[in-house]
């Protein structure tokens, strides 16, 4: 393997990682504040024992996504270098944003919420948790933006080889990033709402009390559930629609279309390879002219498939690299334009099934326990954990798919924009000896994988402890002063 | 003034907030094993830090990337370069973030013990990388006229910017004990009080000896004033912890390291990472520069943005403003 490789790896290992701890925070700390506005609102000390659990597993969860962060922002710097310094005028001013307005707010507001129990005003207690779960969703913002200039870069114009920055504005209201913003957050709530029922049914199924606290939980966690998984599907809609215009190509890849098709249809499966070289994979369900109506909401249209797109592409950005020392093995060879199809065909068709699973999940425990029901076949409690997992691969496939279907370019070419504002990804790699990314590649993997078994291992102690475990029976003395901090490390 | 300046000065005051502030909670880190006789002691002083540490590290956090906004050039040389430092680094803030959380979930002695070593080393690790960081940028790197690094993988590691970490480590030890004996109560804070006043003067001693290197390198006269106020400001602070004021014992050391930060950063102007093979291929505050545009856009946001920020983050300084002692800590309760 070489560098780019290495580097690449390093970059999806570890942003797939992060991207398990991130949308769990984000979804959870919404919830988190809405629960302890409840029990703010109402006095129920019900909803004062949900935050309290909620809480905890939440900020359990949430060290892991800010340590794993901090490698994302050092990242593009050590290993994609040249690509920073292509960038750089553009994409580092998200980034900086996310820092100055986000992170600052949620870093020092969780401070707030974590040891100002008892310490602060109830209602100024409550706005912490409401600034620092608001604040997770400004940085997803300000990432996707940054995330999606890549994906479609706009407010520029070339200046000596380089993207110039001419409008903040269109970055930061960028059409893909507008789509992609409610697509991910509603991810996110999926994955918080999944979380909610799996943990809250088994814990109701086990019956060793709060049964109120679990009933609540899972009510509100299957809302959400359903209603992210209805805003995805709509905010997926939007965002194929554009990427069918922005990146025709990552489209046909989705679907492994080899051929233009009209109309096109939507295949729902495929047996055989959808990769192999002649385009003639088996699609066995199909639903006939769904993908050009998903395309242009029109059963009619032609849809472009891979094979013509590559002409198109080869006309537009070249056969072949241009020999350069710095591109490697790469220099001088021939440009492959066609995204790896199997990992983008099943990773569409995966990130789309787990989230009906989820959501599918969730409306069955829901029927399950209504009205004070509760089934006892060990059945129950089985898939409402395993539920838990499917937002979760949902999620890891939709970041797989949106980056790997952009390959071969790190900044893809916006077909309507700037000529020149786009980038191979061989390019923008550092200048690093094998052994530096290597080892990096594999500190950081091993690091993670201990510290995933230790956040398991807590999760699950804390979870299978229930309201107990984070909320001690106090002793009843009330008449004496006490100095002791309501919570402590 | 030109906005590139503005900028220069914007990520060295960057540098300044993180330094001071992650300064004392990475000392509190690596003074774990030696300030503390048992576990609730250990709880006292990892509680002095628990309510801001994250806080603080968003300072490192914006100034690498408002670096990368400003001057992505520098951004780009800088990391690749440094890439082993770096992951060092990284690995250390993984540990002991993940550390302070964790430390106290589980009830054994055993998990207590491992999570204890990582909150030190990480500690220990991180200052004294932050330290080999800054001062290699300082001092410079063998780069090519693309900005690349010619020369071997260890090219960050030489004397002068191993002084460099040893320089941070030591700062971090003196402030994170001058903030322990501030925030503490009873035996440990007399304890963190003896320990600063005893071997500060020595574990300053390598930041003292990088200023003079850097300003006998490439100093001028403003930053000899910088550094005579480092030695007036460190005089100050160990009079002051004698006297028993410890409050401005801790604001003395903030002057000891802002003054250092001016005079690393106005060494190094109009350079932002000097090469070492030709001066011609040194990155300057020009040369690696964002354009005005760019750079007009994030002088607004830092304009509202970082008022905010001193603000709040002031707010929670107050807010936990009481001393820790052995009485304030809560029994285990762990599941």
């Amino acid at each position: 393997m070489d560098v780019l490789d290495l580097a690449r790896w390093q970059f999806g290992i570890t942003t797939v990682y992060h991207f398990l701890m991130v949308p769990l925070t984000i979804g959870l700390s919404v919830l988190v504040a809405g629960m302890q506005t409840a029990w703010v609102r109402t006095g129920d000390v019900k909803y004062l024992r949900m935050t309290k659990f909620w809480g905890k597993l939440l900020l359990i969860n949430f060290a892991m996504g800010v340590v794993t962060g901090i490698v994302q922002e050092f990242q593009f710097g050590m290993s994609w270098s040249e690509y920073s310094r292509f960038v750089g005028d553009v994409f580092g001013a998200p980034l900086a944003m996310e820092g100055l307005v986000a992170f600052f707010v949620e870093s020092t507001f969780l401070g707030l919420w974590i040891f100002g129990w008892d310490r602060l005003p109830k209602r100024v207690h409550l706005a912490c948790a409401w600034a620092f779960s608001l604040a997770t969703i400004a940085s997803a913002y300000f990432i996707l933006a940054a995330n999606s200039w890549m994906q479609h870069p706009v407010g520029v114009v070339m200046d000596e080889g380089r993207p110039r920055l001419t409008s903040i504005w269109a970055v930061l209201a960028n059409n893909t990033a507008v789509a992609a913003v409610p697509h991910t957050v509603a991810g996110c709530f999926a994955v918080a709402g999944a979380f909610l029922v799996g943990i809250g049914a088994w814990h109701l199924w086990r019956d060793r009390g709060d049964q109120p606290v679990w009933r609540s939980s899972i009510k509100l966690g299957s809302w959400v559930g359903v209603v992210a998984f209805s805003a995805l599907a709509i905010t997926g809609d939007l965002q194929s629609k554009l990427m069918f215009e922005q990146q025709p190509m990552k489209m046909a890849a989705a679907e492994a279309l080899c051929h233009t098709e009209k109309p096109a249809g939507f295949s729902v499966f495929a047996i055989g390879d959808v990769g192999r070289p002649d385009c003639e994979s088996v699609k066995s369900i199909t639903v006939p002219a769904l993908l050009s109506f998903l395309a242009h909401s029109d059963f009619d249209t032609e849809v472009r498939g891979v094979e013509d797109l590559v002409v198109e592409y080869q006309e537009r950005y070249g056969t072949n690299y241009p020999v350069d020392e710095r591109l490697g093995e790469l220099s001088g060879k021939p440009i492959d334009y066609v995204p790896v199809l199997p990992v983008t065909y099943w990773g569409f068709r995966l990130m789309i099934g787990f989230g009906a699973v989820s959501a599918f999940i969730g409306v069955v425990v829901l029927w399950l326990t209504r009205k004070g029901r509760l089934p006892r076949t060990k059945w129950f409690p089985r898939l409402a954990l395993a539920g838990i997992a499917t937002p979760f691969i949902g999620n890891s496939m939709g970041w797989i798919f949106t980056e790997m279907g952009r390959q071969p370019f790190v900044v893809v070419p916006n077909p309507s924009g700037v000529d020149g504002v786009w980038m191979f990804t061989a390019r923008g790699v550092s200048g690093l000896t094998v052994g530096e990314v290597l080892t990096s590649l594999i500190a950081l993997t091993l690091v993670y994988a201990a510290l995933a078994a230790v956040e398991v291992f807590l999760i699950a102690r804390y979870v299978r402890a229930g309201v107990a475990g984070v909320m001690p029976e106090k002793p009843d003395k009330p008449d004496e002063p006490s100095d002791t901090l309501a919570f402590a490390y | 003034m030109d906005l590139a300046v503005v900028w220069f000065c914007v990520i060295a005051v960057l540098w300044l907030g993180y330094l001071f502030l992650e300064g004392f909670d990475f000392g509190v880190g690596m003074l774990l094993p030696v300030l503390a006789k048992d576990n609730t002691e250990r709880r006292v002083m990892i509680n002095t830090i628990g309510p801001v540490w994250d806080g603080n590290e968003v300072w490192v956090i914006v100034a690498i990337g408002a670096t990368f906004a400003a001057f992505p050039g520098w951004y780009a040389s800088l990391l690749s370069a440094a890439f082993l430092p770096l992951l060092v680094v990284l690995l250390g803030l993984i540990g002991r973030g993940v550390a302070f959380e964790y430390r106290g979930k589980v009830d054994t002695e055993r998990w207590r013990r491992w999570w204890d070593r990582v909150i030190m080393t990480g500690s220990w690790t991180a200052a004294l990388g932050f330290g080999l960081i800054i001062a290699t940028t300082v001092f410079g790197l063998p780069l090519d006229q693309n900005g690349n690094r010619v020369g071997s993988v260890f090219a960050a590691i030489r004397p002068a910017t191993v002084l460099g970490a040893v320089a941070l480590a030591g700062f971090s030890l003196v402030h994170g004990a001058v903030f322990l004996s501030l925030k503490t109560d009873g035996e440990i804070r007399l304890r963190a009080r003896r320990l600063a006043t005893r071997f500060g003067p020595f574990a300053l001693l390598p930041l003292g000896a990088l200023l003079v290197w850097v300003q006998v390198d490439s100093g001028s006269v403003w930053t000899w004033v910088a550094v005579a106020v480092v030695v007036v400001a460190a005089a100050s602070a160990f009079e002051r912890l004698e006297k028993g004021r410890e409050g401005q014992a801790f604001a003395a050391l903030g002057v000891v390291i802002a003054a250092s930060v001016v005079g690393l950063f106005g060494a190094l102007y109009p350079n932002v990472l000097p090469s070492t093979l030709d001066p011609a291929f040194s990155l300057t505050v020009e040369n690696t520069a964002s354009s005005p545009y760019t750079l007009t856009v994030m002088s607004w946001v830092a304009l509202f943005g970082t008022p905010a920020v001193l603000v709040y983050q002031g707010w929670t300084y107050w807010v936990f403003r009481k001393r820790v002692s052995a009485a304030h800590i809560p029994p285990v309760h762990v599941p």
